[in-house]
């Protein structure tokens, strides 16, 4: 794979890391790109730190080995940030997503000296106004997305509320929840970009 | 026209397995094949299939009433990984000495110990010798079409074996990719309805099945196992043909990826082989010559395909995801030196373990080992000719 972007996603087993990584190829894929989307687990419990990851690219993906050289690090749980090396790797011209009511300066010394683009998004704040329990994983995705541009905005918009049509069939009233999340996560993540 | 998809490697043959429609299907859950039986499952309950589902106690029992429901003369099969797998050696053994055609989807997870979850061909490689044909897959792609391929060939007069479907737990059973999958008409049409000649309930007919045999007797049995294995080769390549020009997919024993020229070819089994083939053409580009043999088919063993698809190379590194504790390399490693000494290609042979227990194995990874070997040819360095990669 020439072309395209890898993604690594550092959560905690229970809070949908690997949840967002599978739907992020699955829009990936509505959209026409080459998908490959997969969890690294260590330890099966609930809370234990999970790694999952993405490639997304026009070319044929055959690599099936874990990403050392992300573009771009999602941390889901910033309790990872005292424990887990997440900038590992990261190049400098990709981008770190962090889930945090703090703001950036405050995160950054725990990024190891990273030199690229830092954004910070509230999830579970966005999470708990919009579908009063603590998901974090939609708006985390947006935030990706966002900040990725792997599709266009309307695109994904488009294929999540698909996704969700078909994921919550039976429980209709907590789509437009959802929906709400992603677009908040979205316009924190542009304003952001606008600076 | 083909239907564009994403799946994971366990919803790929979950969905062939609907497909096929088979009549039994006894299982019992281990990481990381549980989703297969699960899946099915849902698609008996949703109407979509008909196949008896059987939840037994066990993986003894998953084995015990596939080989029972089959004698009977309905077309079986089970999923299971690792220890579940170890479990049912007693009946792998009698699945096949009875020469039954029945298929086991098997996600290739470690052996313990340690316990451990992830992917190597321990499980797999422990019944080497159990007398099934064994068929690897590098990606979800080719575990469907492998699983779609199983009894075509196990059900074939020459053959009548059991056939294991294989791919790497975790790396290819829950890794979502794209892929192209036939429509349902087409699959049925493939596979064909099953007509077995002899069968348990058929009163017309009255046969044994398992009976005691007498040492004057059971020589002759084993070698017609043997015959019937050395048979299947050719009615693999024949089934892969066919759904070649099915589907416009697919590999006969093995995938030859940029041999024709190399001076230095890595022989690799399963997901690693992507791996393999993107640093093949990394290297490509900076001129060094390699290449990528990826082995699809390991029973049979195709010993002599193999030496003559390496007589040209000047070295060849042989993949072990597996250890077999004997001091002296893994299967692989084993096997594939005794092909070229028995077939008389003299060219040097590095046998490197690499993947235990789901250690990662990486594009860089590969390089490395072609460095080593054209090390080993251009400046004569002494190599350890069997070692371990990515050893901490």
């Amino acid at each position: 794979m020439k072309n395209g972007i890898e993604i690594r996603w550092h959560g905690r087993g229970g809070q949908g890391a690997k949840t967002a990584a599978l739907l992020l190829a699955d829009v990936a894929f509505k959209t026409g790109q080459n998908v490959q989307g997969f969890p690294e687990y260590g330890p099966e419990r609930m809370g234990a730190p999970i790694t999952a990851f993405n490639r997304i690219s026009t070319d044929k993906i055959r690599v099936h080995s874990n990403i050392y050289h992300p573009d771009y690090v999602v941390v889901v749980d910033e309790t990872l940030l005292e424990s887990v090396d997440v900038t590992a790797g990261l190049k400098e011209e990709g981008a770190i997503i962090v889930n945090t009511p703090k703001a950036k300066e405050e995160i950054l010394p725990h990024l190891k000296g990273y030199q690229g683009r830092v954004f910070t998004v509230d999830a579970r704040k966005i999470s708990m106004n919009t579908l009063g329990k603590n998901f974090p994983n939609s708006p985390m995705l947006a935030a990706t997305v966002a900040v990725s541009k792997v599709m266009p905005r309307e695109s994904f918009i488009k294929e999540m509320r698909a996704s969700y049509e078909h994921k919550f069939a039976k429980k209709p009233e907590v789509i437009d929840g959802n929906m709400k999340a992603l677009e908040l996560a979205f316009d924190v993540v542009e304003k952001d970009a606008q600076g | 026209m083909a239907i564009k998809d994403r799946m994971s490697g366990n919803e790929a043959v979950a969905y062939a397995i609907r497909q096929v429609n088979p009549d039994v299907m006894p299982a019992f859950p281990i990481t990381p094949s549980t989703e297969i039986p699960q899946m099915v499952s849902t698609y008996i309950a949703n109407g979509e299939m008909d196949t008896e589902f059987i939840p037994v106690e066990s993986e003894h029992s998953s084995m015990s009433a596939t080989i029972g429901a089959e004698a009977a003369g309905a077309r079986s099969l089970t999923a299971t990984s690792s220890a579940g797998l170890a479990l049912m050696w007693e009946e792998l053994l009698l699945a096949s000495s009875n020469r039954l055609p029945l298929v086991l989807t098997l996600v290739n997870r470690t052996l313990s110990g340690p316990i451990n979850i992830n992917c190597d061909h321990s499980d797999g490689m422990g019944a080497r010798d159990t007398g099934w044909i064994q068929i690897y897959a590098e990606n979800n792609q080719e575990a469907y079409d492998n699983f779609i391929q199983a009894y075509p060939i196990a059900e074939d007069k020459r053959v009548h074996l059991p056939v294991m479907i294989c791919q790497d737990g975790f790396i290819t059973s829950h890794a979502v990719e794209n892929i192209e999958l036939l429509e349902d008409e087409k699959v049925k049409e493939f596979v064909g309805e099953y007509e077995p000649e002899e069968f348990l309930l058929n009163p017309g007919n009255p046969i044994a099945v398992g009976p005691y045999s007498i040492s004057n007797y059971a020589m002759e049995a084993k070698k017609n196992q043997e015959i019937a294995m050395e048979n299947s080769k050719e009615v693999i390549i024949e089934v892969a043909e066919k759904y070649r020009e099915l589907s416009g997919r697919g590999f006969s024993l093995f995938e030859e990826y940029r041999t024709e020229d190399a001076d230095y070819i890595m022989l690799i089994m399963g997901s690693a082989a992507g791996t393999a083939k993107q640093a093949v053409d990394d290297l490509r580009e900076q001129g060094k010559k390699v290449g990528v043999l990826k082995l699809r088919v390991f029973r049979p063993f195709p010993a002599k395909e193999i030496a003559e698809a390496l007589k040209n190379c000047k070295a060849v590194a042989i993949m072990d995801r597996c250890e077999s504790y004997n001091g002296n390399g893994g299967p692989l490693g084993g096997e594939v030196t005794s092909a070229l000494f028995r077939f008389k290609v003299m060219i040097e042979a590095v046998n490197y373990i690499y993947g235990l227990a789901g250690r990662d194995f990486t594009v860089s990874d590969v390089c490395g080992i072609f460095e080593e070997l054209e090390d080993m040819i251009v400046n004569g360095t002494e190599i350890e000719q069997f070692q371990y990669i990515r050893l901490r």
